[in-house]
């Protein structure tokens, strides 16, 4: 119920005194109201939207640096597993606990649409 | 899609599984308060990833889930009615009231609309005086400012035709009598980012303070609550207990402010029923007097319908935690998506249909 979805905002206008827009989700385009947002977004920001209302901007410096955290932890978990694979060599196949097959593992997903 | 695919990457995924396995040096029990972050738990397994190092107990946070019994019937009422257009979010047309659902109301002929917006309610009103339309306002604080705006605008725009049926929940106080509970297990909360998008968090900080719980404002992609998991079992290994902001992207300390300017001209604090769990002090949004001509409950009478839950559901059970949906006697048997005695068996929320669709059950059952 609480989805919300990150698009970018291409369209800004007024409707009858109500600060309304377009948000192109991916390729998808949708009237929002952009009420709750209208004093701190322009056209090419992206919001994350729902039930067709812009509830924040998204901050992307914010979401960049999030990112780039979780990469670097995860380049860094790479090299001790390297290390670790390196030395139990003898069990090279099973460095750390096994985490699981790729079915019920953790992996990308589509976006769901729901309200 | 930009800021969705990159939450999503499965080899990050995997070193933060790694990370939360290696620094827990017991086993945590955590609670996610949202829905949405129940159906990614379930669905991507991260909750049996995890099962050494953290239990994740599935929260109420599911406003389709918590929904009284008693609201949805006023709601099967109102769409029955030939002088009503009944509007809705998609996910509350199957969710059974004591006799049948919106579903089964429309293929009898009821006047039952989905709507994206709550504004294409109030559009719909305009464009339909010789009717009444009524929306049906659910939701927590996320949906609320959406649905305030719609009572507003309708005021604003003389839409007298326009009503809504409220049944708005707030977290904080789901939070407060979970953590109450004598026999309460959560250790430590994973926050709703898109209800913290909102009001920010500064409600949640007496709590951790109170109740000696970390609240992680956690967001909903894999890696965000990978992450959010990661931060709550960090502060429970160093014995501190904050709150903490894993959705930077989204969620600011003070929230939207004219989000919740507009929600409280709009709502008054009122008592609600959560289904399966009974009324919590405080713990949902009614209309203020000024708009009680947009009160659908008002203006239909329906303070006359009440009901009680089916006993053999034990939705109350699995919405604070204390059993495990396929603890339930009726879940996959007289239970079903398809066939559904409560509310968490319906939405792609609930916990029960999630353990349901992604056949967690059986693995689960024979573990656990």
């Amino acid at each position: 119920m609480c989805l919300g979805i990150p698009g970018r905002i291409v369209e800004m206008r007024h409707d009858t005194g109500l600060p309304m827009g377009v948000v192109d989700f991916g390729g998808v385009r949708r009237e929002v109201c952009l009420a709750y947002v209208a004093d701190e977004v322009s056209v090419g920001d992206y919001a994350i939207v729902h039930v067709g209302f812009a509830i924040s901007k998204v901050d992307e410096e914010e979401a960049h640096r999030t990112y780039q955290v979780l990469r670097e932890m995860g380049e860094l978990e790479e090299l001790s597993w390297i290390r670790e694979a390196a030395d139990a060599a003898a069990s090279v196949d099973a460095p750390g606990r096994p985490t699981g097959t790729q079915s019920d593992g953790v992996g990308p997903s589509a976006p769901r649409a729901d309200a | 899609m930009k800021y969705l695919a990159e939450y999503r990457d499965p080899k990050l995924a995997r070193s933060l599984v790694d990370r939360i396995r290696r620094e827990a040096t017991r086993r945590w029990t955590l609670m996610e308060v949202c829905g949405g972050q129940t159906h990614t738990i379930v669905k991507q397994g991260i909750n049996e990833v995890l099962s050494d190092a953290v239990e994740m107990i599935h929260g109420p946070g599911c406003p389709v889930c918590v929904t009284p019994l008693e609201q949805i019937d006023r709601a099967l009422h109102l769409a029955a009615r030939p002088d009503v257009v009944f509007t809705s979010f998609g996910d509350m047309l199957r969710v059974p009231g004591s006799e049948c659902d919106l579903f089964q109301i429309k293929a009898k002929g009821g006047n039952v609309r989905i709507v994206y917006s709550p504004l294409d309610a109030v559009e719909l009103a305009r464009r339909s005086p010789d009717k009444e339309v009524v929306f049906f306002a659910v939701g927590f604080e996320t949906t609320a400012p959406a649905n305030a705006m719609a009572v507003w605008r309708a005021k604003e725009q003389g839409v007298r035709n326009f009503s809504v049926l409220v049944s708005h929940v707030t977290v904080p106080p789901a939070m407060v009598a979970i953590l109450d509970a004598p026999d309460n297990r959560v250790q430590g909360f994973l926050a709703a980012g898109h209800v913290c998008t909102v009001m920010g968090w500064t409600e949640y900080e007496p709590l951790a303070l109170r109740y000696r719980v970390p609240i992680v404002v956690t967001g909903f992609e894999p890696l965000d609550i990978l992450e959010g998991i990661w931060m709550a079992v960090r502060q429970l290994e160093d014995g501190r207990h904050e709150v903490e902001n894993q959705y930077v992207r989204s969620v600011r300390r003070e929230g939207n402010r004219p989000a919740q300017e507009l929600v409280e001209r709009v709502f008054q604090v009122v008592d609600r029923g959560w289904r399966g769990i009974g009324v919590i002090p405080a713990s949902g949004l009614g209309l203020r007097e000024e708009f009680a001509d947009f009160d659908a409950e008002r203006k239909f009478a329906l303070g006359f319908i009440r009901a009680d839950e089916p006993a053999e559901c034990r939705a109350g059970d699995v919405l604070r935690g204390r059993i495990k949906p396929f603890e339930c006697p009726a879940f996959g048997a007289a239970c079903t998506p398809e066939s559904p005695l409560g509310a968490p068996m319906v939405s792609s929320e609930g916990a029960c249909a999630a353990y349901y669709n992604f056949g967690r059950f059986r693995r689960a059952a024979g573990e656990d």
